[in-house]
């Protein structure tokens, strides 16, 4: 079992005759995963890497049924659009691997989502992967990198940073264990999805025993987790890594900000957070694996 | 984040029709005098550039006559405050102050929010933060159902603004949102809101950033770097945006920053990151060996090789560098190969001009061994201090910096020798 995606998990592609979608969504069917259609406007009847393509998500409803998740690859300044279709179609998750979105449109999106009781994951989240099953978004790269290097295993990855949601099974694959999912919740300054939401569904998944992560400066994902895990919503151990001790002081956006944030968001403030709730907080990332024999050693992380 | 000036944010509110001092923008000691005349009152003569606490700084002057405005600007007018040149001053009517308010909105990210908080106070005129919680009354907004007048009058009526006030007031919050939400402001404030001695309610002063993915929209802004910051854009900074602009392949990130070092600093290093989470492990590890870091740059998501290239050429550009650190530690999903192409092509230009310059070089992922195989070709007549590594050191943040620091300490005892 996995988190978010299995075997028959119905997949709409948003946007998939672009460059990003055409390319991603063939990544995606050659992980295994169950993309059924595609919806460009304006490039209804066309096929690509024969998956129909449809002018409206509803259009595709009509054809296929209800869809479980929709990935999209739409410009920024178009998502909010290609948003509002899919949750209007009732579907319930939404992974958008998508920059550069217009901060009042993702407030807009989030909050539609919100109403109509769905998921968005991202935007800025380059998707999620379960080795073995398939992936939503880009997530593992290209199909040579995402075979060799993400290994099917009961380590969840949770990562704020893109590039550390690859780098992190890879190291995890080379110090012998495996990934049960990995997940990157999104680069934009709002998201649909943080730490704190996913960790439940983590905590549910019996392929899980351990999670490591990749935090970051700023925001508040990392003091979230702290708290589901100080109320005993989340049980399972948890290693994790924070970047940016180093970020100037002023690279926090406003003293404005402080009122909302009640003095959250340094690095240093996080790390005592979490190390209050029992988290294990690592000084560098290459302990990782080390960490990682503990808690086999201890038997608390299965290997295969 | 894209900060606005004064003038800039004012000229929005006045679109939005919010009150604001009558006044115009003077980059002359004449046309100081000029706008002073058609005032015809007290003015006062006010700094535009990007800093706050200017009137500490000295970057704030009254005059009661237009003779004192032009003064008053020749003296602000190429002045340096707050380490900014000043081009240009604000000369506005002088208002009779009775009472100073603030309302401000920011986008609370936390997960039970995710939404615009509009925030007003009755203690006006200071820093927000040093504001007891109990004057401060907040709302969060349902972007779906908007912000109302009503939401505007609670949030005044709950700090028990006078009847008399309340309406303008109210009024003066609604267009902030409404601006704050027409240009994809992340905050946004005026402070102080004055109410004057016969009973206007006027934004005095504001303050605005604009969100960077939101200034796309907005071109009659002039946003010169859409980019987050807490100061002004350098001259790199800038030539990093227009090579980024130039091309939308990949991303090149570019700021100079002020990293300083806790204990004492061995040296300086430029440094060339990939990705941003990847890029940020590199300045840990260099800031925890005691080496300063006075740039963040960052190549990733599939840059051509020219764009790689470009952004190291900046990096090298910055004066006073000990070392050059390309920091590649994620296991790229891209084929690292362009990033070898670039790199090698800047190192070969820039490395002639500094003998024995300590450089390290950390690549991984997709293609890495012909990458590798592309650095050590390109770099092996080189002569430099040059280390190249590949995934088998990607997490390895405390090694790599320890044995730049080596480097460091070798190359600037020969310097000195």
């Amino acid at each position: 079992m996995a988190i978010l995606l299995t075997k028959s998990t119905k997949v709409v592609v948003q946007g998939i005759t672009g460059r990003e979608g055409s390319m991603r969504a063939k990544f995606m069917r050659r992980l295994g995963t169950n993309v059924v259609a595609g919806v460009t406007p304006g490039r209804g009847g066309e096929e690509v890497d024969g998956i129909p393509v449809y002018n409206t998500v509803q259009d595709a409803v009509k054809n296929h049924g209800l869809f479980d998740v929709s990935v999209t690859f739409i410009p920024g300044t178009a998502l909010k659009e290609a948003v509002f279709e899919a949750l209007d179609a009732d579907i319930k998750w939404i992974v958008m691997p998508v920059e550069r979105v217009p901060l009042y449109d993702i407030l807009e999106m989030v909050a539609y989502g919100k109403q109509k009781g769905a998921k968005l994951l991202g935007p800025g989240s380059i998707g999620v992967n379960t080795p073995g099953i398939g992936a939503l978004g880009w997530l593992g790269g290209s199909v040579e990198f995402a075979s060799r290097h993400f290994v099917p295993g009961h380590v969840g990855v949770i990562s704020r940073s893109g590039g550390q949601s690859g780098t992190l099974p890879y190291v995890i694959a080379q110090a012998g264990f495996g990934v049960s999912t990995v997940l990157h919740v999104g680069t934009e300054p709002v998201t649909g999805m943080s730490f704190s939401d996913v960790l439940p569904m983590f905590q549910e998944d019996p392929d899980t025993d351990v999670m490591a992560i990749f935090g970051e400066m700023g925001g508040s994902h990392e003091e979230e987790a702290a708290h589901l895990v100080k109320s005993g919503k989340f049980t399972k151990p948890i290693i994790i890594y924070v970047s940016g001790a180093w970020a100037p002081a002023g690279m926090k956006f406003s003293h404005a900000s402080a009122i909302v944030e009640r003095g959250s968001g340094s690095t240093q403030d996080k790390i005592t957070r979490l190390r209050e709730a029992g988290i294990i907080v690592m000084d560098n990332p290459n302990e990782i694996p080390e960490k990682l024999k503990e808690l086999k050693q201890q038997g608390k992380l299965r290997v295969k | 984040m894209a900060r606005l000036q004064e003038h800039e944010g004012k000229a929005l509110f006045k679109i939005a029709k919010m009150p604001i001092p009558q006044g115009d923008v003077a980059k002359t000691p004449e046309e100081a005098r000029r706008i002073a005349e058609k005032i015809g009152k007290p003015v006062v003569v006010k700094v535009q550039i990007w800093a706050g606490g200017r009137g500490k700084a000295g970057g704030v002057k009254f005059a009661d006559t237009p003779d004192e405005a032009e003064k008053a600007a020749a003296a602000l007018l190429g002045a340096t405050i707050r380490g900014l040149l000043v081009e240009k001053v604000l000369v506005e009517e002088k208002l009779a102050i009775d009472k100073e308010y603030y309302a401000g909105i920011i986008v609370n990210a936390q997960a039970d929010a995710r939404c615009p908080v509009v925030m007003f106070s009755t203690e006006g005129g200071m820093d927000i933060e040093s504001v007891p919680a109990d004057k401060i009354a907040l709302m969060n907004v349902d972007v779906l159902r908007g912000f109302r007048i009503y939401d505007a009058l609670n949030l005044a009526n709950r700090l028990k603004v006078p009847s008399q006030h309340i309406v303008p007031v109210a009024r003066l919050i609604v267009g902030l949102y409404e601006t704050f939400k027409n240009y994809g402001a992340r905050l946004i404030e005026i402070n102080p809101m004055v109410v004057t001695k016969d009973g206007k309610v006027i934004a005095s002063d504001c303050r605005i950033s604009i969100d960077d993915s939101s200034a796309i929209r907005h071109p009659e802004l002039g946003v010169a770097v859409a980019r987050e910051s807490s100061t002004p854009p350098t001259e790199l900074d800038k030539i990093a945006w227009w090579v980024e602009e130039k091309d939308l392949r990949g991303t090149c990130y570019f700021a100079e920053m002020n990293n300083q070092i806790q204990g004492e600093c061995y040296g300086t290093i430029g440094y060339h990151g990939m990705g941003g989470g990847g890029a940020m492990l590199g300045v840990d590890g260099l800031n925890k060996q005691g080496l300063r870091v006075p740039d963040f740059a960052d190549t990733s998501g599939n840059p051509p090789a020219s764009k790689v290239y470009r952004a190291a050429k900046l990096v090298f550009s910055q004066p006073g560098i000990d070392g050059y650190m390309l920091g590649g530690f994620m296991a790229a999903n891209q084929e690292q190969w362009h990033h070898a192409h670039g790199i090698v092509k800047a190192l070969r230009e820039e490395l002639p001009k500094r003998p024995g310059f300590p450089v390290m070089l950390l690549l991984a992922g997709n293609k890495e061994k012909e990458s590798l195989e592309i650095l050590r070709e390109g770099t092996k007549d080189l002569n430099a201090r040059i280390r190249i590594y590949g995934g088998e050191r990607v997490y390895d943040t405390v090694g790599l910096a320890e044995e730049m620091k080596e480097m460091v300490l070798e190359y600037k005892k020969e310097q000195k020798g």
